[in-house]
């Protein structure tokens, strides 16, 4: 009895250092992404080339209508309108900071953020994840507005 | 250099009043600025997510079950998918607890709870009986104008929202 309850000890505290040390990690990485940084990322998750990321397919993605909420149709323009450099609108009528780092150097530099918004607005716009080239290409398309 | 000590000395005084002011309690206990003000809170991950999309609701205006309803499927928020990672969902549900309408914490949360029913745990804001009183002598056809957009959208006419003020004083309703 007394065996296995040392031997449960030494999994939590290897998995309890791991964790500690990936938290440290990912807050070091967190504030230093770049846009370039994070389409790197997720080609390399989608198996891709990051020369294979397509600004011309994430400005589909932007602009691709969907069936929403209550028969309306939905998009990423719904709130973030048709041109990322402007600010856009929350349905409840807050601004939203331009989603072009052209327009606002923010965007694209916290991957922990970056990730919260995909999670959330690709469920509400597509009813699904996105997966790690749609998001790619989704910033490659941003990145390149000037 | 003379100037330059007159300089740093002004600055320093501005500062230190600054600061007092900004410590000293405001209004009643508890930061409650009583009458039309929210309790003044402040909360890291409150103001930082749920400001994200909408005013940061005081959570004095809404019961505690209501809190542990929304928070509860914060992944179908009105439609929307607002979900956050475990351990700021657990953050913000306990601050929001401790603040409740019915946490005995404020002015305000007391009078929402005078016109409550026992046990009812409304979604919106703008379903207590508190809200509507409150609002009753703005037209109907005020709320769906394009640049008030929304019941929900406090700061449309209550120019002072994001500091927490609500007096009558501060509110335009727009054409």
């Amino acid at each position: 009895m007394q065996k296995a309850g040392h031997n449960m000890i030494k999994p939590t505290l290897l998995i309890g250092t791991i964790f500690i040390g990936m938290t440290l990690v990912s807050a070091s990485v967190a504030a230093a992404e770049t846009p370039a940084s994070l389409m790197t990322g997720y080609a390399a998750t989608a198996g891709i080339s990051p020369q294979d990321l397509s600004a011309e397919r994430g400005a589909t993605l932007y602009r691709s209508e969907h069936s929403g909420r209550a028969g309306t149709s939905v998009s990423c323009a719904s709130c973030h309108t048709a041109n990322p450099k402007q600010p856009g609108r929350t349905r409840v009528g807050k601004r939203i900071d331009p989603l072009a780092p052209a327009a606002n150097p923010q965007r694209f530099t916290d991957s922990a953020k970056v990730e919260k918004w995909f999670r959330r607005n690709c469920m509400d716009v597509l009813q699904r994840e996105c997966s790690a080239r749609e998001k790619g290409d989704f910033i490659a398309w941003l990145s390149q507005i000037k | 250099m003379n100037y330059l000590l007159r300089g740093i000395g002004v600055l320093t005084a501005v500062g230190t009043v600054t600061l007092l002011a900004f410590s000293l309690p405001s209004g009643v206990a508890h930061g409650d600025g009583g009458g039309n003000v929210m309790p003044r809170l402040a909360h890291k991950n409150w103001q930082q997510e749920c400001a994200s999309c909408h005013l940061a609701y005081s959570p004095a205006l809404l019961p505690r079950a209501t809190w542990q309803r929304l928070m509860g499927k914060i992944d179908n928020h009105f439609g929307d998918n607002a979900s956050l990672d475990p351990v700021t969902q657990t953050d913000i549900l306990r601050f929001l607890e401790a603040n409740a309408a019915d946490s005995g914490t404020s002015q305000i949360g007391r009078r929402v709870m005078r016109r409550m029913a026992a046990k009812e745990a409304p979604l919106r804001i703008t379903e207590t009986l508190w809200f509507v009183g409150k609002h009753d002598e703005v037209p109907r056809t005020a709320w769906s104008r394009k640049s008030v957009g929304s019941a929900a959208n406090c700061a449309a006419c209550h120019s002072k929202a994001e500091q927490g003020v609500f007096d009558d004083d501060s509110v335009r309703i727009p054409k």
